[in-house]
């Protein structure tokens, strides 16, 4: 027990700079105007964004929910093939590729994200290409398509990884189990190999989609005032609204509902269900 | 029980990053026997096998399974299923799916399913562990699965990779003559691979001894123990006193400075021979009774007999013996003359070293054709 004082030292932290910021925000999103020094408890701000004569609110929340999914079922998509391809590989040239796919992530990500806005432009890069070559300009800057872009590009690595780690991992004595019981490849994919690499595909569901539901650098920068996403709304009620109070409510609601969502997919990982 | 043959090895020879693990290798087996490919690792019989399920191709030389040629079919194809060295059971499923598994695959009715995966745990003794998960089972457990999964799919030939490899010496014993019981009651081939001898004589109908890729004997239990072709198969069955020895003339035979009358014949005059003898051939008695005399070494006492060592000269023979026999004493071993096993020279300090260089000055496999 030599390095009991290292874990109080740990539990101080937490408390200092997790677990009271979460106390301040539940404060202040049932007092009244903490900022504006009244502490009269309400729930007027809950009210307020679960107001379904003018759901503007819930809206923005169903959006954020329905882009993080959209992006988080790209990122399975893309990212489990590409995992696959690459555990595959030759142990060599294996780890020179997923130093590639590591290597943007070395980057700021804002700094990607600015790239990804002079590539997108109406005047940028990509068009001056479709235009240099005879195609008309394409329109994805500021629209929802830039904002799913910018997250599966943003977020792809957090798929892959993981998949990537529980596919080298895999036990090959019993995919050649599954192929001497006369399963197919494609059986012995959807029999073994997925079902082997089911905690991976969640924890990789949860890194994606926890970070895209409640980002809004993405959203601004790729989205403009096209698609508001919670994370910007949250972000406005501090720097421009100035309404701490509705800011951290809305903070406490989309923690419930996060909570929520990787509750359910961690909860279904001991259970029988195919994917 | 026919007499078919159910699977062909035609001179195969499969090699790895340029050594040569299996070297034109020709074995028949017949329908509905238990047969064991028995060598000490780096033999070759875990690649027979692996050849025989699919999981490896041959270099060159076919496979053929009931007649037809299989050699390039992917295990799923084949009418055999394998028993792994780890069980390989999914540990994502439980015993009863686990069974399943196969069945599921050939999308058989859920009655037929049931029926069938029932039949088989109480084959295997295992009846009432339908719904266990397989990873808290035991080793023993784990592995009646196993076999229970492998021959819900009514295969024509079982192949089992040493498969009690992982259990203690009592449950392998179990095992052993479960798998033997299973085997008859299943009346399927087996196809067992094993380093250990004594797996190999207790459960068999046919021993396959392999070394460095090649095949150097096949035949029953008793005929590989008691007249083994080489000096390799007596050291690895069993134990044996194994010298050089000179065939003076056809059932003449001079060793360790003694000539004896022997069975064997067909020999040039004066050829160097070497002689294998079983230490239970070796009989206990008073010196002027016996063909050798010599030197009690030591007396081991082994649980069903004694091993003595009895030094002649230069040589020390091991002999068996439910007699005691003291340290000192000078006594007789009596040698019946069809106890003398005679071999043609055979460098058996080749035989285990892993160096492919030495495949060259292997011994011929003339005796591959047998079966």
């Amino acid at each position: 027990m030599k390095y009991k004082g290292l874990t109080y030292t740990y539990t101080a932290y937490a408390f200092a700079f997790f677990f009271a910021p979460l106390l301040l925000i539940l404060f202040y999103s049932l007092t009244a105007d903490a900022a504006g020094r009244d502490f009269t408890f309400t729930l007027a701000h809950f009210a307020r964004f679960f107001d379904f004569s003018h759901p503007q609110y819930m809206k923005v929340l169903v959006d954020s929910f329905r882009i993080a999914l959209i992006s988080t079922v790209i990122c399975l998509l893309l990212g489990y093939p590409m995992a696959y391809v690459l555990a595959n590989m030759k142990p060599r040239v294996r780890s020179f590729l997923s130093l590639l796919f590591v290597l943007p992530m070395w980057m700021n990500f804002l700094l990607r994200t600015y790239a990804w806005m002079s590539l997108l432009e109406t005047n940028g890069l990509i068009n001056m290409l479709l235009t240099a070559i005879g195609l008309p300009p394409i329109t994805i800057m500021y629209t929802e398509k830039a904002v799913i872009l910018g997250m599966v590009y943003n977020y792809l690595p957090f798929m892959i990884l993981p998949i990537y780690n529980s596919l080298i991992k895999l036990d090959g004595s019993l995919l050649d189990s599954a192929d001497d019981l006369g399963a197919s490849p494609w059986q012995t994919f959807s029999k073994v190999t997925v079902p082997l690499t089911k905690p991976a595909i969640f924890s990789g569901i949860n890194m994606v989609f926890m970070p895209s539901v409640t980002t809004f650098a993405i959203s601004t920068l790729l989205g403009g005032s096209s698609t508001t996403l919670i994370g910007t709304l949250i972000e406005n009620q501090f720097k421009v609204a100035n309404d701490m109070g509705f800011g951290s409510a809305m903070s406490v609601i989309i923690m419930i509902f996060v909570f929520g969502t990787s509750a359910l997919s961690g909860g279904s990982k001991d259970e029988e269900v195919g994917l | 029980m026919t007499n078919n043959n159910i699977i062909e090895l035609v001179d195969v020879t499969k090699s790895f990053d340029g050594d040569i693990v299996l070297d034109h290798i020709n074995l028949t087996i017949k329908d509905g026997e238990f047969i064991t490919l028995l060598g000490p690792s780096g033999c070759g019989k875990t690649t027979t096998l692996r050849i025989i399920g699919g999981f490896l191709y041959p270099d060159s030389g076919s496979v053929f399974f009931d007649g037809k040629n299989i050699t390039n079919d992917p295990p799923y194809k084949r009418h055999l299923n394998t028993v792994f060295q780890k069980y390989a059971l999914f540990p994502f499923l439980n015993v009863y799916e686990n069974v399943a598994f196969g069945l599921r695959i050939k999308k058989l009715p859920e009655e037929q399913i049931k029926k069938k995966v029932t039949e088989m745990l109480e084959l295997v003794n295992l009846h009432g562990f339908e719904k266990r998960g397989v990873t808290a089972l035991s080793g023993g457990q784990q592995q009646r699965v196993a076999i229970a999964r492998a021959l819900a799919n009514e295969p024509d030939v079982l192949l089992l990779d040493e498969p009690l490899g992982a259990l203690d010496l009592k449950l392998r014993k179990a095992m052993q003559i479960e798998l033997k019981r299973i085997q008859q009651q299943a009346d399927i081939t087996f196809i067992y691979v094993t380093h250990d001898q004594e797996e190999a004589l207790t459960m068999s109908d046919t021993v396959v001894v392999m070394n460095k890729g090649h095949i150097q004997q096949i035949g029953t239990p008793e005929s590989i123990y008691n007249e083994p072709v080489n000096a390799f198969v007596a050291d690895f069955i069993g134990e044996s006193n194994q010298l050089d020895g000179i065939m003076l003339e056809d059932y003449k035979v001079q060793f360790n400075g003694n000539v004896y009358t022997c069975v064997d014949k067909g020999f040039a005059k004066n050829e160097p021979i070497e002689v294998v003898i079983r230490p239970e051939d070796l009989k206990l008695c008073r010196p002027d009774e016996g063909n050798i005399v010599g030197v009690v070494k030591s007396c081991i006492f082994m649980g069903a007999n004694f091993s003595i060592e009895v030094e002649q000269g230069d040589y020390t023979w091991t002999a068996h013996s439910i007699y005691h026999a003291a340290p000192g004493e000078t006594i007789g071993l009596y040698l019946e003359p069809d106890a003398i096993h005679i071999m043609k020279e055979f460098d058996n300090d080749d035989a285990y070293p892993d160096d492919p260089e030495e495949e060259l000055i292997a011994p011929p496999d003339d005796e591959e054709e047998e079966s």
